[in-house]
């Protein structure tokens, strides 16, 4: 057992508060700002920590309802926040569902099945993976711009567009489940091949129930990167009123318009579920982190 | 029931690709021909049993990676952008459809709305009557945008009540569409402005030879397809001009003309830099915060742990608009708080120093609780007894962690440092919603800023206001391609030494 001095511990446990303390004051300022300001009245007032005089406009603005201030006039939701957090929800979900389906076949392909090429399309596809669909972004507009000749279901403007795209992010997913799948004793499955069931059979019956807990992480993860997608919806998306969440909350700051007080109070309305549901599935995610993945 | 799946998939697919054939498409088509055969093969033999759960996700990976990287690059070696984004047939067919205005012919008009026999409004065209012409209205139409050629009477009663002009603006689309025959085949006249209707007649006719020739003057115009435009005999362009390879001229383009390779020299550097920053930066601080949490004698290690990973766990896009806010020059919070401590409001988005500075300590701000998370794995790996040898030896615990820890935790970094610089080297989120690039260098032929990354240079030339440059920004996706091409391989041979296929 190592031997130290008691005093010597206790001067470095006071640094070590202290200088946790101060580096989360500093990193934790800008959440605390964010609050402040949603509460502030109007778009440009500047203030204390504590608003003077807190209002719940920018709050109503944020939820879609007209807010009436003290001298009578009627304020108008400025941006459809809901309109906008319900296109990420649903383009986020669908996608993920798909990549999820696509992600999980495969990995069980890789971990239990031999076939000639096997490596070399695992490597593979290790290497793509670091090339990010951004790199392609002129491609993916070439190719929905005349898809859209076509059917308007696939043109620019159309979620089902933005949903296919995000169908190839499951490279890393793929990574994930296969590792748990090769965790898990192959006994099992074999048991079943030799009682005569097929591959399909074995995976829909054996192994499919015992991964639940890592597919339920990899459909947050691949979720909360769909949510938080700007590049790729930002070019496919042009109207309004199809803006997912990370591309319409960048109408409120520009450079010809700034309402600071309106963006907080959506920011904080739209971050908060994510933040949460994030927060959750990190506990397991730390050993997918560690095969190379980066939050995008 | 196998197969009766796979055969309705694969015909679905082939009549898709004819339709997109039919359509001018013909690589789409033949990319949905290859899909369909994909499938066909798979599913159909029984050999290619175990290829069946594996081929959904790399047709996937291929035709939404591979291709359109593939394809965004060859993009590169043509001339399409705003002027050129036409096949050739629809690029002819809009110089055809161009019409000239025979001004003395010209009558204003205005809308006027009446009830359809199922409810669906109706709408007809009024001309107004002056000294010399009598009033007309048109037959009606439901204005839905299709394409019609409406007859006309004189109108003899009181001129009914007509739409505002918002009305015409709104129905532009579908007024456009239409052509009045006048009265005793006396001519049509077209739509000419919001305002009138007048006879027109187009301005270039296709000649045998495949030129166009003017009606009004003696221009003939040619193909030049190795610009993608007609040309007139003086060898000026006409637009709208069509797709052609250009071979290596976006590349030349870039190399010869200073107003882009200075430019680009700049950026390309400060992507290098920025990347490297903030690869060194994150890790650096998020080993050193892991080291502290690590320590057995710290109190309420779960509590930091949780606060020290919220920058990590809120929605990016929604932090870096924060700090766009926060750092506003004239009401900004930041600027409020450095103004009361020591005087004086940095301007943050238009000096090109502070803004990279700002840019750094965004992404260091984002970037550090991956690598703490990492940084807590690995350190519990390393084995307490090494660490105990050296402090019995005497050596202070920053020695300690320098020559005994970090040494043990470095090689199962690298891969993870590679994949970090190869994502902040094209982390054009991070610039286009905090900076869009700004300030702008002066002096530049293209839009260029002192923060811009190669990344987000692209997408500005691609998607914002310079003109859809989309062949030029394909030529500079080549060179990222090649930077991130060496970081893959060289994350694949650092993932292979470190033993451990992840």
């Amino acid at each position: 057992m190592m031997v130290e001095d008691p005093r010597s511990v206790r001067l470095r446990k006071w640094l070590a508060h202290g200088f946790l303390i101060v580096f989360l004051s500093i990193i934790l300022f800008p959440f605390l700002m964010i609050v402040s300001i949603s509460l502030r009245t109007g778009n440009f007032s500047t203030g204390s920590l504590i608003p003077s005089q807190p209002t719940l406009e920018h709050w109503y603005l944020a939820f879609g309802l007209e807010y009436t201030r003290d001298d009578g006039t009627v304020v108008p939701p400025r941006f459809p926040v809901l309109l906008w957090m319900w296109n990420s929800i649903k383009v986020g979900m669908v996608a993920a569902t798909g990549v999820l389906f696509l992600s999980t076949i495969a990995a069980f392909g890789f971990s239990r099945l031999k076939f000639r090429g096997r490596l070399a399309l695992l490597d593979s596809l290790l290497l793509i993976q670091m090339f990010p669909t951004t790199l392609a972004l002129v491609a993916i507009y070439a190719i929905f711009d005349s898809l859209g000749d076509a059917t308007p279901v696939l043109g620019i403007d159309s979620h089902w567009a933005l949903v296919l795209v995000y169908l190839s992010a499951l490279t890393l997913h793929i990574w994930t489940i296969k590792g748990y799948f090769d965790n898990l004793d192959p006994a099992l499955d074999e048991a079943a091949i030799i009682d005569g069931a097929t591959p399909w059979q074995s995976f829909r019956h054996v192994l499919l129930p015992l991964a639940v807990p890592i597919l339920a992480v990899v459909f947050v993860l691949a979720f909360i990167g769909f949510v938080n997608d700007y590049p790729i919806a930002s070019i496919l998306i042009r109207s309004e009123t199809k803006m997912t969440l990370a591309v319409g909350s960048r109408l409120y700051l520009n450079d010809f318009q700034f309402f600071w007080g309106d963006f907080a109070a959506a920011a904080i309305l739209s971050g908060l579920p994510i933040t949460v549901v994030f927060l959750i599935a990190q506990r397991y995610l730390v050993s997918g982190l560690s095969e190379g993945g980066v939050k995008g | 029931m196998r197969l009766a799946i796979t055969g309705l998939a694969c015909v679905g697919l082939l009549a898709i690709a004819q339709r997109l054939y039919l359509l001018g498409q013909p690589l789409y088509g033949v990319l949905l021909l290859f899909l369909a055969t994909g499938i066909a093969v798979v599913f159909g033999q029984r050999r290619f049993l175990a290829a069946r759960f594996v081929f959904p996700a790399v047709a996937a990976v291929l035709l939404f990676i591979a291709f359109p990287v593939g394809y965004t690059i060859w993009l590169g070696f043509t001339n399409y952008g705003s002027f050129n984004l036409l096949t050739k047939e629809r690029a002819t067919a809009v110089i055809l459809s161009t019409r000239i205005v025979d001004e003395a012919s010209s009558r204003p008009f205005s809308l006027v709305q009446e009830e359809g026999a199922s409810g669906t409004p109706m709408y007809r065209l009024l001309f107004p009557g002056t000294d010399e012409q009598p009033t007309l209205i048109s037959e009606h139409h439901p204005l839905d945008g299709s394409v019609a050629t409406l007859g006309i009477i004189l109108l003899d009663t009181a001129p009914p009540e007509t739409l505002p002009r918002r009305d015409v603006i709104k129905h532009r689309k579908a007024i456009e569409n239409l052509t009045i025959e006048l009265p005793d085949e006396t001519g049509e006249l077209h739509y000419a402005s919001l305002r009138t209707f007048a006879a027109t007649q187009p301005e270039f006719t296709r000649a045998e030879n495949g030129v166009l020739e003017s009606t009004v003057d003696d221009r003939v115009l040619t193909a030049d397809d190795t610009r993608g435009f007609y040309v007139d005999g003086d060898g000026k362009s006409v637009a709208p001009g069509w797709r052609v390879p250009v071979g290596l001229a976006n590349f030349k383009r870039i190399i010869t003309n200073p107003g882009i390779r200075e430019p680009m020299v700049g950026i390309f550097i400060w992507t290098l830099v920025f990347a490297c920053l903030s690869t060194v930066l994150t890790f650096s601080l998020g080993v050193a915060l892991a080291t502290v949490l690590q320590w057995r004698h710290l109190a309420f290690k779960r509590l930091y742990r949780l606060l020290l990973i919220l920058p990590y766990a809120v929605p990016s896009f929604i932090s870096i608009l924060v700090f766009r806010g926060l750092f506003n020059q004239n009401f900004g919070e930041i600027n409020l708080i450095i103004e009361t401590l020591f005087g004086g409001r940095p301007d943050w988005f238009t000096d090109p120093t502070l803004a990279r500075t700002m840019v750094m300590i965004v992404n260091v701000w984002l970037g550090y609780p991956y690598m703490m998370l990492l940084a807590m794995g690995y350190l519990q790996s390393v084995p307490n007894e090494h660490v105990e040898a050296a402090t019995l030896d005497g050596a202070g615990p920053f020695k300690t962690f320098m020559k005994i820890t970090l040494p043990q935790i470095i090689p199962a970094f690298v891969p993870l440092l590679i994949a970090t610089f190869a994502f902040n080297f094209n982390n054009i989120v991070l610039i286009l919603l905090l900076t869009n690039g700004a300030p702008d260098i002066p002096g530049t032929r293209i839009p260029a800023g002192s923060t811009d990354i190669l990344g987000s240079f692209t997408y500005r030339l691609a998607f914002q206001d310079s003109g859809q440059q989309f062949g030029l920004a394909g030529a500079i996706t080549l060179l990222i391609f090649i930077v991130v091409g060496l970081l893959a391989y060289a994350n694949l041979v650092a993932l292979r030494r470190r033993g451990h296929q992840p």
